[in-house]
């Protein structure tokens, strides 16, 4: 049989000679073929908008296009620091990420550790699968479900009514509860699917550990906090930095869905409002304004995500990069 | 002596007992609302007020939200378009992401290193919301379906997946396919994509959801009522009485209780359906991520 292409393997490390890069050519030109509609998607739809941030520092008119329109240098900026807006968007976002770090990062781990304790497996396969569900469900479904369930006949007024005695209102417009109503949907719709990674985890933690902690005399919470925690804890931190990248872009889907302007103190985040500005909901359509916050969100997530990860590889041998 | 089982000390055995009590609560509540539901969209819409969302069982009969559901033209025909978006949208995402996958899990490839670090600087910066909108405006594409899954064609994170899966496949069976006259393409098509066929299914099942559950890049992009995508409908009936949305002005703003859970039955029980059967190979997608991590 005669070899009219060498095998990808054999090709030497460095291309010098003429025919080397013919085999090379014949062998991989599909691949360039292939990459290039792949480089183009990334340039046309990640990169171009890129070079369109220009428009932050321009006041944008779509006849002149990005680069004829006039430069304004960091007054788009000023303007949005200089608003009671910039307070009020950049708490809200902070606020609502700290808590959902704060409530919503552990309720999957808790919820995984204490999946891994039972002891029926029927049992624990069924609460599991029925803990994905939520996840499978819209975005839109649920908001609809809590306006429903919230308002003032709805399910959960009415069981918090017969419980705490609450007032029976229309929650969602209660500046007071909108933070805590985000924060509970949210694990609700995540708790079992969060969870998954960290069981995975968990089952792959050495059971000689937990022999011998038992022969030690551990029990059920001394070898959680021992061997699981401890087991876990590499997944933990990489979760967290994600999270951490992710801060302040998330939840533009489910802010719009879920505020109205009686809660727009509490509730209107960096991304809402950029979203509002940009398309002109309330007001004028302002291009440019609304890149210039949105740059300064990507600026800041970049940062704590540079920062969460610099500190992880300081402080522990995980890291993302 | 090693305790297990059943003979465990009072206090393990309360822990235990609590537990299952916490992961009891966990299931009534996450099931509860979908079971509410369900049973109140086909009962009666006036014992419905009355129970003030509690129900465990139908109180009345009645198909009244369902023959409303029925009419809503709007309703229907955002389903067909969410539908054609899933198709032609899964054609997109499947190709693109399947072919840039394998082309960057090939070894020996000039430039692979440089291209790599391009597409994962994607995920840590973007333009953002407006900038990208204005490349879909002036490509034509708004108020278009193009403008749903073209921009939308490639997900770096299922890329990196994919790309994973496509390199896991050992050197050993390309290279005795290479040796056998096999070109670059025929190698992907009769070998790689075999193997990784169970990985390639989880990330159309990734897309599937993206699609299916998307309501932004509709609400973002299109105009025209009769070209939104079923979330953006159900956004319009499910919200109709919420102040501050205000541009569903086409919607009755007063759509009864149990129209709503009615439209909520119909646009979610595919899913529902669905779900148990497929959720095993999601939870496999969350393993094949993780290993990059």
């Amino acid at each position: 049989m005669a070899l009219s292409r060498k095998p990808a393997g054999a090709l030497p490390a460095k291309l010098t000679r003429k025919t080397d890069w013919k085999n090379y050519i014949t062998q991989y030109w599909f691949i360039y073929v292939i990459l290039a509609f792949v480089l183009a998607y990334y340039v046309i739809f990640k990169y171009i908008p890129m070079y369109g941030v220009l428009i932050a520092f321009k006041r944008y008119t779509p006849s002149a296009g990005i680069w004829g329109s006039d430069w304004v240098g960091l007054r788009n900026f000023e303007r949005f620091f200089s608003s009671a807006y910039f307070m009020r968007t950049f708490r809200n976002t902070v606020l609502l990420n700290v808590m959902n770090l704060a409530f919503g990062f552990p309720a999957p781990i808790i919820f995984a550790l204490f999946l891994n304790e039972l002891r029926h497996q029927v049992f624990k396969r069924t609460v599991q699968t029925i803990s994905y569900l939520p996840h499978f469900i819209s975005l839109v479904v649920v908001a609809g479900m809590l306006h429903d369930f919230l308002n003032n006949t709805g399910t959960i007024t009415t069981v918090l009514n017969l419980l705490f005695g609450t007032e029976k209102k229309v929650w969602l417009n209660d500046k007071n509860s909108y933070r805590t109503i985000y924060i509970v949907s949210d694990i609700w719709k995540s708790l079992g699917w969060s969870a998954i990674i960290y069981l995975a985890s968990l089952s792959n933690i050495d059971t000689q550990l937990y022999d011998s902690a038992e022969i030690d005399g551990c029990g059920s919470l001394r070898k959680m906090r021992h061997v699981t925690l401890p087991g876990i804890a590499p997944t933990i931190i990489i979760l967290f930095i994600l999270r951490i990248g992710a801060m302040l872009s998330l939840g533009v889907e489910k802010t719009l869905l879920l505020y109205n302007p009686n809660t727009y103190e509490v509730s209107d985040v960096i991304s809402s409002f950029v979203y509002r500005r940009g398309f002109g909901i309330d007001g004028r359509a302002d291009y440019s304004f609304s890149t210039a916050v949105d740059l300064f969100n990507a600026i800041i997530n970049l940062t704590l995500l540079t920062v969460a990860n610099f500190t992880a590889r300081r402080y522990s041998e995980t890291s993302l990069w | 002596m090693i305790r297990s089982g059943w003979r465990a000390s009072p206090g393990e055995f309360v822990l235990r007992a609590i537990n299952v009590l916490v992961m009891s609560f966990v299931v009534v509540v996450t099931l509860y609302p979908f079971w509410y539901i369900f049973v109140a969209s086909f009962s009666d819409p006036y014992e419905v007020v009355r129970t003030s969302g509690l129900m465990i069982w139908f109180k009345g009969f009645d198909l009244y939200a369902y023959k409303e559901v029925l009419r809503h033209r709007l309703f229907w025909t955002s389903y067909r378009n969410t539908l054609v978006y899933l198709v032609s949208g899964l054609i997109v995402n499947m190709t693109m992401t399947t072919l840039a996958a394998y082309a960057l899990s090939r070894r020996n490839i000039k430039g692979k290193g440089v291209i790599m670090k391009i597409i994962v600087f994607t995920m840590f910066f973007s333009g953002g919301l407006i900038p990208t909108y204005i490349v879909v405006d002036n490509l034509h594409m708004t108020d278009t379906m193009w403008s749903q899954f073209v921009p939308f064609a490639i997900n770096t994170f299922n890329l990196i997946i994919l790309r994973t899966a496509f390199q896991a496949i050992p050197d050993s069976i390309e290279e005795a396919a290479i040796i056998d006259g096999a070109s670059a393409a025929q190698v992907m098509v009769r070998i790689v994509l075999p193997l990784a066929l169970p990985s390639i299914m989880v990330i159309g099942l990734y897309y599937t959801e993206e699609i299916w559950n998307s309501f932004f890049r509709g609400l973002i992009y299109i105009r025209t009522d009769t070209k939104y995508p079923l979330q953006l409908i159900l956004r319009q009936v499910l919200l109709s009485n919420v102040m501050g949305q205000s541009d569903q002005s086409f919607v009755d703003t007063n759509i009864g209780q149990t129209v709503k859970y009615a439209t909520i039955v119909v646009s979610t029980l595919p899913v529902l359906m669905v779900y148990p059967f497929i959720q095993k190979y999601f939870v496999k997608g969350v393993m094949i991520g993780s290993i990059k991590g």
